[in-house]
């Protein structure tokens, strides 16, 4: 990714969106639409636009809670210009001074007794959510899924399934008639993260030492964006997050191709041997083959993602060198050392690595 | 009364030698030069957290950009968090305090003038060792600079294995030195109300002022304590091989969690009491009313005392507590809003049928009670657990304890600066320049922290040092950082208006507001002494009964 260039045409953008914005001001506050521009169009994880029961849940009560905030806005904010307006000093005269009133027992009664009525409505608006959203128990037919948090990725594990990969989580989306929600159990390898995909559901800690869990139950298929949430060290910025909502079929399908062991071809024998001879294997693994290493994600499908780099860079030829050749040149303070390979060596290597489908 | 012999505040007498001066400031035990080392103290503190706010804002306001490194990033964001909360904000109301308290009620002094002075330079000791760590936490890993972990300091990120060098040992270290100053603090300042005011004033009788700072000082005690604690229980980590918060050790992130937001919540209080307190002088004086529900203005106040000590775990809705947990903190965290309904309510009381009058404090003091109420119910809705679980971490909550911080806290403190300046300089600042800083602080703030609501409900969290483009943050980004510049060029204002001021300005006299409380009935700025005769009072406004022989308030109270 070059980045120069990269933040000149982020420039344009910025300004062209300006311009769209000065003119949209009022009307598009929520629902702002700036160009896509990275990676393939993906929606903006607007709150607003949730597409998951537990995401729906929370956007209802946002609403009632917003309409309840928004009316004694207008009324208490109405009072203040009011009475702003109405009870100024007119002249520079001194005059009398207006009459002291030291306070009226009736009217203080009346505005704590309605705020009382206010909190009660919300807190029980608010308890029917909690309980719906954390108390829910997965059907039989839910996918369970392991996601660890590490410094600066996600590992995604299907312990039912066998099938370990990265940063790129795939899910069936669910329909109502036979529901197969997600349902994530949340480790941290090191320190705090958090999941947040907001249009899939709010986000929830990766905590060491801790189990926490959460659930998605998708109802419409694409992809849909999200990242850590939780200070987590230098990178905490580019731990992204993409979560693919496939049809049972495309998932069954993508389930299949993960369960197979890494691809072995003869005409990339050298690229392998430099990965299998390298501190490569330190941390990542390719199934079938030496490598075994927990540190960093498995590669044994590596091509079957979109990204590299926790969503840092598309995962394309030259991004793919250019990381292994300078990590921080794509994501600076990544935990990924450079190799310092010739050029030869980075060229059959990546050869190697882009036979990972 | 004279006042030849104290000296002015950064006016040298031309008999002296500077070193004479400079002595009188390091070694004075008076309350009120106490109170302006620490508001002088507070603003190079708030100058230098601005710069940070600045350079993070540089850093955003375009995709991709790479003005700074992450690490350099990170380091910002925690110093500029940690200066504006620990080393700007209470210092400065703590100053305000020390100040005017024993004015209010007319005392001559602290309690305890010797722990005052100690308990200023403890904190002014914390913020210099705090800003030592960029040149001296580059420990014997060679990975120095500032610290950054953030502001409330996750464990564990704090922890050997993820913080090299001394960084985080510069930031717990200062922290928890300044931590004793503000306990020392706490203890005068109860004491002082409790057992110091002058014939006539019960506790009935008190000035709100003076109330809502037992209120403050008192949640002081409380609170700090736990915090210093835990500072210490870091230290134990670092140093001592202790393993309370080491989870690679089986430590607890989440003890750390609970420690400081039992601190982190009610600290929130421990800043916007105070400026309630302003609130509370400045509003009667300028609508020309008594306080609308005093007695009930003291009650909502300490409730909000007791039940913000009930509320920290709303910081932590997204940490995986029960439903029953989570359910607990979400009726708390409504009912905190209660007690500061209540009040918002009495200040519309007190300007209703009042004869307002716009000078610059109450300007800041109209749009304090505006930006207060639209922090509040941002606050409800962070308050609901489940909303919030999209907006914790999230740009929205950025937002959100800005208006707060700034919206709120920041603007009050500019009244009080104007209300009180001629009391303390004696002399009147430049009221055009004071409206001209009142109105583009107005706009700044509005275009930095109302549009940072807007990424953060798109998705965009907190402490990234970039995002990409095409997520739809860029132009709401973009205007955030023009509001920052404009925020920059008012305070560039209010600075020159005061230094202006100090030299240049008409002399204020005794009460240039025909105010109501003890510290207008004598010079100004106020002798050494305070009062030459300790004054007795029979009501809340004392100088309206001198004033108003004819109908005092006394008879009414």
């Amino acid at each position: 990714m070059a980045y120069a260039n990269l933040r000149k045409r982020a420039w344009c953008r910025c300004r062209h969106a300006l311009a769209k914005g000065i003119t949209f001001l009022g009307a598009a506050l929520l629902c702002a639409q700036s160009s896509f521009a990275f990676a393939q169009a993906s929606p903006i994880p607007n709150i607003f636009k949730p597409a998951s029961t537990p995401a729906d849940a929370i956007h209802r009560l946002s609403l009632f809670v917003l309409t309840i905030t928004g009316l004694i806005f207008v009324i208490v904010g109405g009072l203040l210009i009011y009475a702003v307006v109405k009870f100024r000093r007119r002249g520079e005269e001194d005059g009398p001074e207006p009459a002291p009133v030291y306070g009226s027992n009736q009217m203080e009664l009346a505005w704590t007794v309605v705020p009382c009525l206010i909190v009660l409505v919300l807190f029980l608006a608010t308890a029917r959510v909690i309980y719906s959203v954390q108390e829910a128990v997965p059907p039989a037919t839910a996918v369970q899924v392991t996601a660890i948090g590490h410094q600066f990725w996600w590992e995604f594990r299907y312990p039912e399934l066998g099938v370990v990969t990265a940063n790129e989580l795939h899910i069936p989306v669910s329909n109502p008639q036979n529901p197969t929600p997600t349902f994530i159990k949340l480790l941290s390898a090191d320190t705090d993260h958090s999941f947040w995909v907001p249009q899939l559901a709010g986000k929830i800690d990766l905590i060491p030492n801790r189990n926490n869990s959460m659930w998605l139950d998708p109802h419409a298929t694409g992809v849909y964006i999200g990242q850590c949430a939780q200070y987590c060290g230098t990178q905490h910025a580019l731990m992204l997050l993409r979560v693919y909502v496939d049809s049972p079929e495309d998932f069954a399908r993508w389930v299949a191709a993960q369960k197979q062991p890494a691809v072995a071809n003869d005409a990339v024998a050298k690229g392998r041997r430099i990965f299998e001879q390298t501190a490569c294997i330190n941390c990542h693994a390719v199934s079938g083959t030496a490598a075994n290493g927990v540190f960093g994600p498995d590669l044994t499908h590596l091509m079957s993602r979109y990204t590299i780099a926790s969503g840092a860079a598309k995962n394309t030829h030259d991004n793919l060198k250019l990381w292994i050749h300078s990590p921080d040149s794509l994501k600076p303070g990544s935990l990924m050392p450079a190799m310092n390979l010739n050029a030869q060596d980075l060229d059959d290597l990546t050869t190697y690595l882009e036979t990972l489908r | 009364m004279s006042t030849e012999s104290i000296a002015l505040t950064g006016v040298r007498e031309p008999s002296r030698a500077f070193g004479d001066w400079l002595t009188s400031w390091i070694t004075t035990v008076d309350h009120k030069r106490l109170g302006i080392l620490y508001i002088v103290f507070a603003l190079l503190f708030l100058v230098l957290g601005g710069i940070e706010a600045t350079i993070i804002r540089i850093q955003l306001i375009a995709p991709l950009n790479t003005f700074v490194s992450p690490r350099t990033f990170n380091r910002m964001f925690t110093m500029h968090g940690t200066t504006m909360i620990f080393f700007a904000a209470m210092p400065i109301l703590f100053g305000f305090a020390n100040y005017f308290v024993p004015l209010m009620i007319g005392a001559r002094d602290m309690a305890f003038p010797r722990l005052n002075a100690l308990s200023f330079w403890l904190t002014a000791f914390g913020g210099f060792l705090l800003y030592f760590s960029f040149v001296g936490a580059n420990g014997l890993y060679g990975a120095g600079g500032a610290p950054d972990v953030g502001w409330f300091a996750y464990a564990p990120l704090t922890s050997k294995a993820f913080s090299l060098g001394h960084s985080t040992d510069f930031w717990t270290l200062s922290l928890m030195v300044s931590g004793f100053g503000s306990i020392g603090t706490a203890v005068n300042i109860v004491a002082t109300i409790v057992s110091m005011r002058c014939p006539g004033m019960t506790f009935g009788k008190m000035p709100l002022f003076a109330w809502l700072n037992l209120v403050v000082f008192g949640m002081v005690l409380v609170v700090v304590s736990p915090l210093t604690a835990a500072q210490l229980m870091l230290c134990v980590d670092r140093f001592l091989g202790g393993h309370f918060f080491d989870t690679q050790a089986g430590g607890s992130a989440v003890l750390w969690m609970h420690f400081f937001w039992f601190f982190g919540h009610p600290e929130v209080y421990i800043l916007v009491i105070p400026a309630f307190a302003f609130m509370s002088e400045i509003v009667p004086v300028f609508s020309r009313k008594p306080i609308f529900g005093y007695p009930i203005m003291v009650g909502a106040t300490v409730a909000i005392g007791f039940v913000s000590m009930t509320v920290w775990a709303h910081h932590m809705f997204t940490v995986g507590m029960s439903a029953y947990g989570n359910s607990f903190f979400v009726i708390t965290t409504m009912i905190v809003g209660i007690p500061t309904g209540i009040k918002i309510f009495n200040w519309l009381g007190t300007m209703w049928g009042g004869k307002i009058i716009f000078k610059t404090p109450m300007l800041f003091c109209i749009a304090f009670l505006f930006q207060f109420l639209v922090a509040g119910l941002t606050g409800i809705m962070l308050g609901a657990a489940p909303f919030d679980w999209q907006l914790a971490g999230s740009y929205f909550l950025v937002a959100h304890f800005h208006y707060v911080i700034v919206g709120a806290i920041l603007f009050a403190l500019f009244g009080a600066f104007y209300y009180w300046f001629p009391k303390m300089s004696g002399r009147m600042y430049n009221e055009t320049l004071g409206k001209v800083h009142f109105w583009l602080f107005v706009l700044g703030f509005h275009l930095t922290f109302d549009f940072m609501h807007i990424p953060g409900l798109l998705g965009m969290p907190r402490r990234i040092y970039t995002y990409e483009p095409g997520r739809g943050w860029e132009v709401w980004n973009l205007i955030v950082t023009i509001g920052a510049v404009v925020q920059g060029i008012a305070i560039l204002i209010f600075v020159s208006n005061l230094l202006y001021s100090m030299f240049k300005g008409k002399l204020a006299g005794n009460d240039p507001w025909d105010a109501w409380t003890l510290e207008w009935s004598v010079a100004s700025p106020p002798p050494e002494y305070n009062f030459l005769t300790i004054p007795e009072v029979r009501s809340r406004r004392p100088l309206w009964d001198i004033k108003h022989p004819e109908d005092p308030d006394w008879k009414y109270e």
